[in-house]
């Protein structure tokens, strides 16, 4: 520390990840070139991408506008309904035996094999889109709920159960709040899940009919004309996606727990 | 006991617990605290100790045998106990004057009085300036501080303390003994102590019970006659001493009693 400083330390930390990112980069080049032309179109150079994302823009951000739609709209009922539901789950081991197995066969039942079953039901678009995005993110979410709503500290619930509080206190001023970071690991796992969960949704069960599909259903298209640009364009956008996501439920986490949760105490005291 | 002629504020008659099927717990446990006692349980771990605070507190219930609070039942006598926690047990995402007033906003009291209470709580602990900290800022000491508050919050008049200076050093814990006699001084409360420090019971208390364990049963009692207020002084005076050796003196009596 005393010999670099922490000046050199601050720059090097931004200039290092920089000079990664322009290796891959070179690299990217080096593949690109090294390959033989007739080849060449499997691996476009980064500069074609760059061109993809020029001339695909509006069709690359309308299809993620979609898939966003659809990934927002299934997180945000899986982690309404998840939470009614573990409130429920909560109440006894009883209720909880005669739920889980069924919990456990949505979260078996692979989406591949949901998808066409939903399409035949509510038809191809951003309702099924929501729905397989909704079952993608149901599980994790109940599981972490109910997890967080049953652990609280028994010597608090018998605090208040010593100070006669009813039991929608103990519920909502205690267990609630203390389930709080096993929601936002929940959370956590959700988040990440839609994006993907609404990709594959929009894969299989993109508005096909009506050419207002997802990035799912860009991706089919773009791979049936040979558009390898336009590809990995859509496979940033779909990345990008998923960073707003995961950045959003971050953003909501520190809202919640920073001021108090063990995680984010540090040498503040 | 019979020289005192009001009623005793708490009475076992004959108590005994056990959890379901389990062996019992505590058998024929008789005992009586007049007002203003400071009654320390004292035992081998597994003696049920414990348990007698909680069968005082009312959130478990006897067996068989008979408990009166104040001329009731536990549960009747709820607004008049407080019971403070092996740990502090503080909700963590509330700061400290919100942690104080939990009991008084289950109870529902209004704004104002909660305020006022939580002042004077937090007044009495030494920790005025820490109302708006959050426990995770906090010291061991100051977070047993804040749970002592919480339960001076309520005005009780009896105060069931569950071993709560146990996970502290000893230079913290004997601060907090002294302060805790100190708030006594001014509130009057009668105390039951649950706790494996001999020299902690006999400071506290002006009676000890000593307990055996398997099942848990009172053993012996022991008046302790040391002037209050108490003081670092006390715990030099020879009485003291030779207390703490009688006392442990019994205990390792009762160790070998085990089978």
């Amino acid at each position: 520390m005393s010999a670099t400083g922490p000046g050199l330390l601050r720059a090097l930390r931004l200039l290092l990840p920089a000079a990664t990112g322009a290796g891959m980069i070179l690299a990217w080049y080096a593949v690109h070139l090294a390959m033989s032309p007739e080849q060449r179109f499997l691996l476009p150079a980064p500069h074609a991408v760059a061109r993809a994302f020029v001339d695909d823009g509006p069709a690359l951000w309308g299809a993620a506008l979609n898939t966003g739609a659809g990934a927002l709209l299934g997180f945000g009922s899986a982690v309404a309904l998840s939470f009614v539901l573990a409130l429920i789950l909560s109440l006894s081991p009883l209720v909880r035996a005669s739920f889980y197995p069924y919990l456990m066969i949505l979260q078996m039942t692979p989406i591949i094999v949901m998808a066409p079953i939903l399409i035949l039901w509510v038809g191809p678009g951003l309702r099924s889109v929501t729905i397989i995005t909704f079952l993608i993110c149901f599980f994790p979410m109940v599981v972490n709920t109910t997890q967080g709503l049953i652990s609280t500290d028994r010597n608090l619930v018998d605090l208040f159960r010593m100070c006669r509080a009813a039991r929608w206190q103990e519920i909502f001023l205690l267990r609630v709040p203390a389930a709080l970071p096993y929601f936002f690991t929940g959370l956590r796992i959700a988040g990440t899940l839609a994006p993907i969960g609404a990709i594959v949704g929009d894969f299989y069960a993109g508005n096909s009919a009506g050419g207002q599909g997802g990035l799912g259903f860009l991706a089919i298209i773009y791979s049936s004309r040979f558009q390898m640009g336009a590809l990995f364009a859509t496979a940033a956008v779909s990345c990008l996606l998923g960073f707003v996501f995961v950045a959003g439920v971050i953003a909501l986490n520190w809202l919640a727990l920073h001021k108090w949760h063990d995680s984010f105490s540090h040498a503040e005291h | 006991m019979s020289r005192d002629e009001a009623p005793p504020v708490v009475e076992l008659a004959g108590v005994d617990k056990r959890f379901g099927d389990g062996p019992p717990i505590l058998e024929k446990v008789s005992f009586a605290a007049r007002r203003g006692d400071f009654l320390s349980l004292i035992g081998p771990s597994g003696c049920g100790k414990s348990t007698i605070l909680k069968l005082i507190s009312g959130l478990i219930p006897v067996t068989a045998g008979r408990i009166v609070v104040d001329g009731t039942a536990p549960s009747g006598a709820a607004d008049r106990l407080a019971f403070v926690f092996q740990e502090p047990t503080l909700l963590p995402w509330l700061n400290v004057s919100r942690n104080v007033e939990v009991p008084l906003r289950l109870q529902g009291a209004e704004a104002a009085r909660r305020a006022e209470i939580v002042g004077k709580s937090l007044a009495l602990v030494g920790l005025a300036d820490r109302r708006d900290y959050y426990p995770r800022q906090l010291s061991g000491g100051q977070k047993m501080r804040v749970s002592l508050a919480r339960a001076l919050s309520v005005e009780p008049t009896i105060l069931l303390l569950d071993e709560p200076f146990g996970a502290l050093d000893e230079i913290s814990r004997n601060h907090l003994n002294e302060e805790l006699l100190a708030i006594r001084q001014q509130l009057s409360w009668t105390a039951f102590f649950v706790t494996h420090s001999v020299a902690e019971a006999v400071f506290l208390s002006n009676r000890i019970l000593i307990m055996s364990a398997n099942p848990g049963r009172l053993h012996d009692e022991l008046e302790v006659g040391l002037p209050y207020p108490r003081t670092e002084e006390t715990r030099e005076s020879h009485a003291y001493q030779r207390l703490v050796g009688e006392v442990s003196r019994i205990l390792r009596s009762v160790e070998e009693l085990k089978p």
